[in-house]
């Protein structure tokens, strides 16, 4: 575990040694607010709840956590600090884990710092706060969804720019997986279980749920399966492509 | 004594390019072994190998008897490996680099202040200790890159080209540095710098197309120069050398003269195992030649160099 803590500590910290941890929270704080409270029409609705906030927390992070995540590998093989990670004596699914782990624990900072549309929304009424924390625990599940899926695209190249592109476009399919722009292209020849299976993958759906408050075990499963099997590619193509 | 590195007809290619060759060597403790060869020899990829970064295509290696392949992290633990270029993580500071390395050494809780410490002295780090390593100049972050190989006290140390870009005085301290180390411990350099097997390696393996071409002590390299055992000589008065060459090329001792076309010295080649600087001495002697310099020379590593790698520029 040593080895995990390792790189958690190194990499949590280079966040906030260059200007990057400053810049991505301010961003996303602003657009987070400027979306609640223009897009989703917080007070317009009229309603003591967050889900005019919550709602356009997919659409954030399909831009904003590829950003984050476009440079925990690709980074390292551009600088060649990779290959003093790689000789150092921590297997290689220990340093991906805790390189995620810092850049979910970031994201979590971030999501965290909103907590002031927390107060105001008590302020204003008395909402169902057990709701709110479940969208909570759902928005910061799903960022880690988009990490893991950014840090595997990472690790394929060593150009930041490609990295971020790609991620952009594989989470937008997962996004949009239950939608019909990406079911058409399926639906025309695949058998209906690929469809509903395909279907079954889409974060709106999954986030969706634990949104509205209903925290369901599928749904947490769906994240910690996505998470896990992102980070075990992330690993493999680690070790098969440690040093070009 | 078991060899401490152990490299079994160890290859590696790169699609057809062979990078490494069916290279094999042991490396003993206590010894400082030069890894020699022209760029693109093999240095490198061989050096990341034994590094464990790359999986070699065949072959095997074992360092402290534990196969790089199989038991990475055993190995790992057992090697100080300072990469080609140093690479560190910029932003950081050194001495945040080199509390990361100790936590991800695990470093005892006990001696691990301690021992930073000790490293930040021994590589006059004080100094820089809180400014981002990418600030820094060339030298130091080659400091830091050796700090970071040593911090673990390993019992093998890697360095790969552990003093390119240093000025001479950095490069004398680098070198002290590892002399220093050398008892103990076992040490591979790579390297094109000839005077630097010269001046800290017990032994010299000479790699050029990923082939093992020479592996001796850096006098027996030297030993392979047709200057060794050679004498040159600078006469005062430089009209004489056409006579002066004749008379020594007369002696039986030696075998051809030739005149070093920009400084103007006699060089005398040895017969067959021959010596000629006596008889030289005693013929200069005797004539009556006013000599301002008279030397044997102990071979020359550059033209062995050249010899050996088939003229591939060092």
């Amino acid at each position: 575990m040593s080895g995990i803590a390792a790189v958690f500590k190194r990499e949590l910290a280079s966040y906030f040694t260059t200007p990057v941890a400053y810049v991505f929270i301010a961003i996303f704080l602003i657009v987070a607010n400027a979306f609640t409270f223009y897009l989703g029409g917080f007070y317009e609705r009229n309603q003591a709840d967050l889900a005019s906030f919550f709602t356009f927390h997919p659409w954030l992070f399909l831009f904003l956590v590829p950003a984050l995540s476009m440079r925990l590998w690709a980074e390292e093989r551009k600088s060649g600090s990779i290959e003093l990670l790689m000789t150092l004596p921590i297997e290689p699914w220990k340093s991906v884990v805790g390189k995620f782990l810092a850049a979910w624990a970031f994201t979590a900072i971030a999501i965290g710092l909103t907590f002031p549309i927390w107060i105001t929304v008590n302020y204003l009424g008395s909402p169902d706060n057990g709701a709110i924390l479940a969208a909570y625990v759902g928005s910061i599940l799903m960022a880690g969804g988009f990490l893991a899926i950014g840090s595997f695209i990472s690790a394929m190249t060593k150009n930041q720019v490609i990295a971020f592109i790609v991620a952009v476009v594989v989470s937008l399919m997962l996004v949009l997986a239950g939608y019909p722009l990406v079911l058409d292209v399926f639906s025309a020849w695949a058998p209906d279980a690929l469809v509903e299976t395909i279907a079954s993958l889409s974060f709106l759906t999954h986030f969706e749920n634990i949104r509205k408050g209903v925290i369901d075990v599928r749904d947490l499963v769906y994240f910690a399966l996505l998470i896990g099997l992102a980070l075990y590619a992330n690993t493999i193509v680690l070790e098969l492509k440690k040093a070009d | 004594m078991t060899a401490t590195i152990d490299v079994q007809s160890l290859t590696k290619e790169y699609g057809r390019l062979k990078a490494v060759d069916e290279l094999s060597f042991q490396v003993q403790p206590g010894e400082v072994l030069g890894f020699l060869g022209p760029n693109g020899a093999g240095k490198t990829t061989t050096m990341r190998i034994i590094a464990g970064f790359l999986p070699p295509t065949s072959g095997s290696v074992r360092v402290c008897g534990f196969d790089v392949e199989t038991q990475p992290i055993e190995a790992k633990r057992k090697i100080g490996y300072l990469p080609e270029g140093a690479p560190s993580y910029p932003e950081m500071t050194p001495r945040e680099f080199l509390e990361f390395i100790a936590d991800a050494r695990g470093l005892p809780k006990g001696s691990r202040r301690a021992r930073l410490e000790e490293v930040y002295a021994l590589l006059h780090l004080e100094k820089v200790l809180d400014r981002a390593i990418e600030t820094l100049s060339k030298g130091y972050k080659r400091r830091v890159g050796l700090a970071q190989a040593i911090l673990h006290d390993p019992d093998v140390l890697l360095l790969d080209e552990p003093t390119d870009g240093l000025d001479p005085n950095q490069k004398h301290e680098v070198r002290q540095l590892i002399g220093g180390m050398a008892k103990s411990k076992t040490i591979v350099i790579s390297t094109h710098l000839l005077e630097e097997v010269d001046a800290i390696c017990t032994r010299a393996v000479v790699i050029s197309g990923g082939k093992l071409l020479a592996d001796d002590t850096p006098a027996g390299l030297a030993a392979r120069s047709r200057y060794h055992n050679a004498v040159s000589l600078k006469l005062a008065d430089a009209s004489l050398v056409d006579t002066v060459r004749a008379e020594i090329g007369a002696l039986p001792e030696v075998a051809e003269t030739e005149i070093d076309g920009d400084t103007g010295r006699i060089i005398a080649f040895p017969a067959n195992g021959k010596l000629p600087l006596v008889p030289i001495g005693r013929l200069a002697d005797q004539k009556g030649w006013k000599l301002d310099e008279l030397h044997l020379e102990t071979g020359r590593l550059d033209e062995v160099f050249r010899t050996i790698t088939g003229g591939a520029s060092a």
